[in-house]
């Protein structure tokens, strides 16, 4: 249980720095954070007790019924394919807070206020 | 002198090759061991970044160093496009893997049908995405500064 | 097997995305072709989806790599041919459009035409989905192309607006993953329909409504539902106005209301009778969106982001009509996506059209368009009268619907509130046509000239679209929105089907 929960926190100070602070590349940490926390927690949700990682090395362990000890795989897939989703938002979400502060010479968002609304 | 300082150059020249040929080595064994498209095409754009951070840029060659690596995501792309496709023409499906190419047996490095070319496909649009990501980001511009 | 045609609404638009940057090194133009090439074939494809759907009452069914439940499913019903139309009609009308519309910016035309085929493919995908994870895969597609196709212009308002939606809108990402974990944690499998079987098993527990919350919060930040509009009216003011209509038209309702009432009504098994309190929350939220959304746009004096708070207030309309939850009210639902798409995908092509022609959208500027830009002050005022719920056009079925609804419901309230913002959405509506395109004012910028051809072409399309729907509104409530809406109302039977089928 306490691993789930340490997620959530994770989520929650994700979440903070997000709302709280000012400079851009800090938003851009948090919501990494964020990513991580969600990433973390769908591994987690896969994982067994004293169960192994699901590779098998031999052809013969396939006839020795080594994949009813694995862990479930399907969450590892899922969260390579998020994690390869994060780093393409990072990375955009990285670029557009360049182009900002080519713009307006600072990160600190509460300077940035072109757009009233 | 453009890039970083001789001892990092040096390593970098005795690094990149050998990062190069890992990367290679993950992509194509991705049907065997853990990794793969992804995990190799990262080994790529890291070294393919090491050396364009150690040894400075100009700004003509990296621009068609960007074209030329949007060129290979685009292939890459179509060509795992393609594989889907080619299954969806032989056989109806998808992605259809049993009796398409050669499946061979498990654990060889020739086998798995169209997974080792899915993982080729893969590793090539992440390698080239990945550096064309470095490269918009111009990343190098700021390293040349100081 | 007749689901054959299924992977052809991710294929097309990804091959297109693909071949842009590789084939425009050789010519630009190509991008424009290409754009144009796969958005009418996928148009092609959808009608004919619809007719397979139609003419055999029965789903179309796809398994990807033939791997069947384990693997990824793809699913065609009517509600998907619905929804798979109105994307692609939106579509093909934003890449014709944008093919001069893009003429105001220097260079970067195969990014814009790669981002825009990125986001047809995302929302086809997740149209066609039958499987969480995927649904999940194409909306963060479909969203990040988005993103940076608000950021087109990178002037500082775009980039500003661009990256505040981003911040949003990828919280609302992380809130739906980890909803999908949740459920795959309990269920262990991930295809719907798979998953509406189990998940009935489990009856009622907290554990269900913690799930339904986490989802309803991630989709509600996606939709731009009232407490979470933030980022909504500024992203659609500052993206291209092909875009701006790609955004408001399709893209915060398929990956808001679309995804949504497929999860909760075909896979969580909700219905008015069963869980009245999901359907009060609709309600709610969605008669406060309905509101401040028709009276913020009344106060709006820029023309796009007028148009921006009323996407905010149709949706409104959209969730109360869910929420009502009987055949009329679900049925009014879904008429209203479709007229809304065709009606403010019109007026954001509209306010694009008068911006490029004239360099501005405050509407205390502009003048006496309507002498020199016939066809674009019509399309604007037609659109108008649809959105405003005039007849015969397609915004007057869908709010009659939605009335016809909420009287069935004994929901007398919510009836008056649905007439009564009409009558502001014609205000506020009125009042682009007064001050822009009529009225005589000291202001100074006019224009000279209508906009291009292939731009009031892709206006035109539309305005026909919305008075064609209007007219033949039986035929679409048969054929099309009404079967659609039984399928949401039939709930689980969605899961016999696939699975039986």
């Amino acid at each position: 249980m306490i691993p789930y929960l340490a997620c959530v926190l994770l989520f929650l100070i994700g979440l903070y720095v997000v709302i709280s602070k000012r400079n851009l590349i800090k938003i851009v940490i948090g919501f990494s954070l964020i990513e991580y926390a969600v990433n973390l927690f769908f591994a987690l949700v896969g994982f067994k007790k004293g169960a192994l990682a699901p590779i098998i090395t031999q052809p013969e362990q396939v006839r020795m019924g080594v994949a009813r000890n694995f862990v479930d795989p399907v969450p590892q897939a899922l969260v390579l394919t998020a994690i390869v989703i994060g780093l393409s938002t990072t990375a955009l979400m990285l670029s557009l807070a360049m182009r900002l502060y080519e713009k307006y010479k600072t990160f600190d968002i509460s300077e940035i206020r072109r757009l009233k609304g | 002198m453009r890039g970083m300082s001789l001892i990092v150059q040096v390593m970098t020249g005795l690094l990149a090759g050998i990062l190069l040929l890992y990367g290679g080595y993950i992509i194509l064994h991705g049907h065997l061991t853990p990794g793969g498209g992804f995990a190799g095409g990262v080994l790529v754009a890291a070294a393919l970044i090491l050396v364009s951070l150690a040894f400075g840029a100009v700004e003509q060659v990296e621009r068609r160093e960007y074209i030329l690596s949007s060129i290979f995501e685009s292939s890459g792309g179509l060509l795992f496009l393609g594989l889907a496709v080619a299954g969806y023409l032989a056989a109806d499906y998808f992605f259809r893997n049993a009796g398409l190419f050669y499946i061979g047996r498990p654990l060889e490095l020739v086998s798995g049908g169209i997974i080792p070319l899915a993982n080729i496909a893969i590793g090539l649009k992440v390698g080239a995405g990945l550096f064309a990501i470095f490269l918009a980001l111009g990343a190098s511009r700021f390293v040349m500064k100081e | 097997m007749e689901g054959r045609i299924l992977p052809l609404f991710v294929a097309i638009p990804l091959a297109g995305a693909f071949l842009v940057p590789l084939l425009s090194k050789l010519w630009t133009r190509f991008a424009d072709l290409i754009a144009s090439i796969t958005s009418a074939l996928l148009l092609g494809v959808s009608v004919y989806g619809w007719l397979m759907v139609n003419a055999g009452g029965m789903p179309l069914h796809y398994w990807v790599g033939g791997w069947r439940i384990i693997g990824i499913a793809m699913w065609f019903d009517a509600l998907t041919a619905l929804i798979v139309l109105i994307i692609n009609i939106v579509g093909f009308c934003a890449s014709v459009y944008s093919i001069r519309y893009l003429d105001r910016y220097t260079g970067g035309r195969w990014k814009f035409f790669t981002l825009l085929l990125l986001l047809i493919a995302g929302l086809n995908g997740l149209a066609i989905s039958g499987d969480l994870f995927n649904m999940f895969v194409f909306i963060e597609i479909s969203a990040i192309a988005s993103y940076a196709l608000v950021a087109f212009g990178t002037e500082e308002e775009e980039v500003e607006a661009a990256f505040k939606y981003m911040v949003l809108g990828e919280v609302g990402g992380a809130v739906l993953l980890f909803g999908i974990a949740l459920i795959y944690a309990r269920a262990s499998t991930l295809n719907l329909a798979h998953l509406s079987q189990v998940l009935a098993g489990f009856g009622r527990t907290p554990f269900y409504w913690f799930v339904i919350a986490t989802l309803l919060i991630g989709f509600a930040i996606k939709m731009g539902m009232e407490p979470f509009h933030a980022w909504l009216a500024d992203a659609h003011f500052s993206a291209p106005a092909p875009i701006s209509a790609m955004l408001s038209g399709v893209f915060i309702k398929v990956t808001g209301v679309y995804a949504m009432s497929r999860l909760m009504f075909n896979v969580f098994g909700v219905s008015r009778a069963e869980t009245p309190a999901f359907f009060n929350l609709l309600i709610a939220f969605g008669a406060v969106s309905m509101v401040l959304g028709g009276l913020l746009a009344y106060t709006q004096n820029d023309y796009k982001r007028l148009l921006a708070y009323s996407s905010i207030s149709q949706i409104g309309y959209i969730l109360v009509a869910l929420g009502i939850g009987n055949f009329w009210g679900i049925a009014g639902a879904l008429f209203h996506i479709l007229a809304h798409a065709l009606g403010k995908g019109t007026l954001f092509l509209a306010s694009g059209s008068v911006e490029r022609q004239t360099g501005t959208r405050n509407l205390e500027q502009l003048k006496g368009l309507e002498k020199t830009m016939p066809a674009t002050t019509w399309s604007h005022i037609l659109a108008s009268f649809s959105m405003a719920g005039l007849p015969p056009f397609a915004g007057f079925f869908s709010k009659l619907f939605i009335i016809i609804g909420a009287i069935a419901a004994r929901m007398y309230w919510l009836a008056f509130l649905a007439a009564l913002f009409s009558a502001v959405t014609l205000g506020y509506l009125t009042k682009v046509v007064n001050m822009a395109f009529f009225v005589k004012q000291n202001s100074s910028v006019t224009s000279t000239r209508e906009a291009p051809g292939l731009m009031v072409l892709a206006m035109l399309v539309l305005v026909v679209l919305t008075v064609a729907v209007g007219v033949g509104f039986r035929g679409v409530l048969d054929h099309l929105v009404g079967p659609a809406a039984r399928v949401l109302l039939n709930g689980l039977e969605y899961a016999r089907l696939v699975l039986g089928g």
